[in-house]
């Protein structure tokens, strides 16, 4: 990525900004570790008071002031831009380099000090030291602010998805105090079986925010200890063993002997409460869910397969997003909160891993989660 | 069937509208007034219903598995039965702030609806709205 920074030379002496122009002239800075070249486009101002005008009227990225200048002085220039909080990176040049004037710049917003004489070399140092802080705040900038957005966003999604289900409530408690609902018995078990549902739904929401916030915050008491992720396993489908009951589907552990891997129990039972629930919720009556786990040298490996309505390609690829919900008619009275996999998918990051899925509609889905062993986030 | 239905032909309704709920909130105050309620999930069985059905009005929801599905569907139903009235619910208005309305002529130029109606809606509205567009 190459960026072009605005650079402008403050000082009374033409051949003293002549000899900066030349020695910029053609400068290239490279700021690799953000994959920046920064090439630099030059102006000039002979008095403070133009260089104010011309701050006002084109902002430059960085400013190359001279101290003594005709008129305000280079430090009465460097308060002006403090006044109106105009953020201009300044380094300071001149003849007169005392500490004293260094403090004072430095305290003014000064970024750094160049004293004359120079050597071109000196001045294209100061010059590149400049451009990296400049790269590097500006990405620091960008990356706060994509944060920002995507929280925002989260937000406003997340709030329209705790509506839906109060909205609906809502409906179904006005129809209550109707004849036409409270004089049927059989309408009105339909209404609160409703109520309930979307209730149950909302809650299902909740626990994933919560599950995801004890992630997210990262200083909660994770507890990293050596466990036996198939004895996790073990759990997690005795609880969901009723639901796949209703269905009758099969739910199969495939294990040779104990999976040790250090890790937070909270994280893996929900990895393997989502992906084997999943499994089941997902699933036609009848069918199978298989799980199996190993261990090679540095990766723990979940599979969970089911033999349930499988996913396009379209959808299988935003599947891990923040309340993604398939919506099609065999997923149209399956409750979910949209957040289940991309949870999986950040607790897997967390260990340096990975969640995928391999799927074809109509016949299955094989999600398959790598924790790694060796550099367990701590 | 409500006493209120009786000799008056029934009114048949077309709820066209992704969430259930809200489907089967309509309908229990259609039916309770008396009218006999069509339901589709997506704009594509609504397409079949306005076929095989031939309802005299239908209720839309804007946003559907595409976001301007409603829309879609109400100017095509406008082209294919223009005497058909159509009231467009939608959620727009709470979820984005965006408003639509109908009431005049530039709106409805582009608005294929003859009633905006925004949710959460009040049931006992969808009847007015359904009687007026009858009526007139």
């Amino acid at each position: 990525m190459s960026e072009i920074l605005r650079i402008l030379i403050v000082d009374d002496e033409s051949a003293m900004r002549s000899v900066v122009r030349r020695v910029l002239l053609g400068l290239q800075v490279a700021v690799s570790d953000v994959h920046v070249n920064a090439t630099f486009e030059l102006d000039e101002a002979s008095s403070g008071e133009e260089a104010l005008e011309k701050i006002a009227t084109n902002k430059p990225d960085l400013m190359l002031l001279d101290l003594k200048l005709p008129g305000i002085s280079g430090l009465d220039v460097l308060e002006k831009l403090a006044e109106n909080k105009t953020e201009v990176l300044v380094v300071m040049v001149t003849a007169y380099a005392t500490i004293q004037t260094a403090v004072t710049a430095t305290k003014q917003g000064a970024y750094d000090f160049l004293a004359k004489p120079f050597t071109p070399d000196d001045l294209r140092n100061t010059v590149r030291k400049a451009t990296r802080h400049i790269v590097l705040q500006r990405q620091a900038r960008q990356l706060a602010e994509e944060k920002r957005r995507v929280r925002f966003e989260f937000i406003s999604v997340l709030a329209h998805e705790l509506k839906a289900p109060i909205s609906a409530v809502e409906g179904y408690v006005d129809t209550l105090e109707k004849d036409f609902v409270k004089n049927d018995p059989e309408i009105y078990d339909k209404v609160l079986e409703r109520c309930r549902i979307r209730l149950e739904g909302m809650r299902k929401i909740i626990n994933d925010l919560l599950d995801m916030t004890r992630m997210e915050s990262g200083r909660k008491k994770r507890e990293l200890i050596e466990l036996d992720v198939t004895e996790v396993a073990k759990i997690s489908m005795e609880s969901i063993q009723p639901s796949a009951d209703q269905k009758r589907i099969v739910l199969d552990l495939r294990v040779d002997g104990p999976v040790l891997l250090r890790a937070d129990r909270a994280e893996m039972e929900i990895v393997l409460n989502n992906l084997i629930s999943n499994a089941v919720k997902y699933n036609r009556d009848e069918g199978r869910v298989d799980v199996s786990i190993v261990r090679d040298d540095d990766h723990v490996v979940i599979r969970v397969e089911d033999t349930g309505i499988g996913l396009t390609e379209d959808e299988a690829a935003k599947l891990f997003n923040d309340f993604v919900r398939i919506k099609n008619n065999k997923t149209k009275d399956i409750l979910g909160s949209g957040l289940g996999l991309s949870i999986v998918k950040k607790i897997a990051e967390l260990y340096h891993g990975t969640a995928v899925v391999e799927s074809e509609p109509d016949k299955g889905s094989v999600f398959t989660v790598t924790l790694g062993v060796t550099e367990a986030a701590e | 069937m409500s006493e209120k239905a009786q000799g008056k032909k029934p009114i048949k309704v077309l709820i066209v509208d992704d969430d259930q709920d809200f489907r089967m909130q309509a309908r229990l105050q259609l039916e309770a007034d008396g009218h006999k309620v069509v339901e589709a999930e997506n704009t594509e069985i609504a397409r079949q219903l306005l076929v095989d059905e031939k309802p005299d009005i239908a209720i839309v929801d804007l946003m559907m598995d595409e976001v301007d599905a409603g829309f879609t569907l109400c100017y095509q139903m406008k082209k294919t039965y223009p005497n058909m009235p159509i009231i467009l619910a939608t959620g727009a208005a709470s979820e984005t702030g965006i408003e639509f309305d109908s009431s005049t002529d530039e709106e409805r130029s582009w608005v294929k609806a003859d009633v905006v109606l925004n949710k959460p809606i009040r049931f006992e509205q969808l009847t007015t709205e359904i009687h007026r567009l009858l009526d007139k």
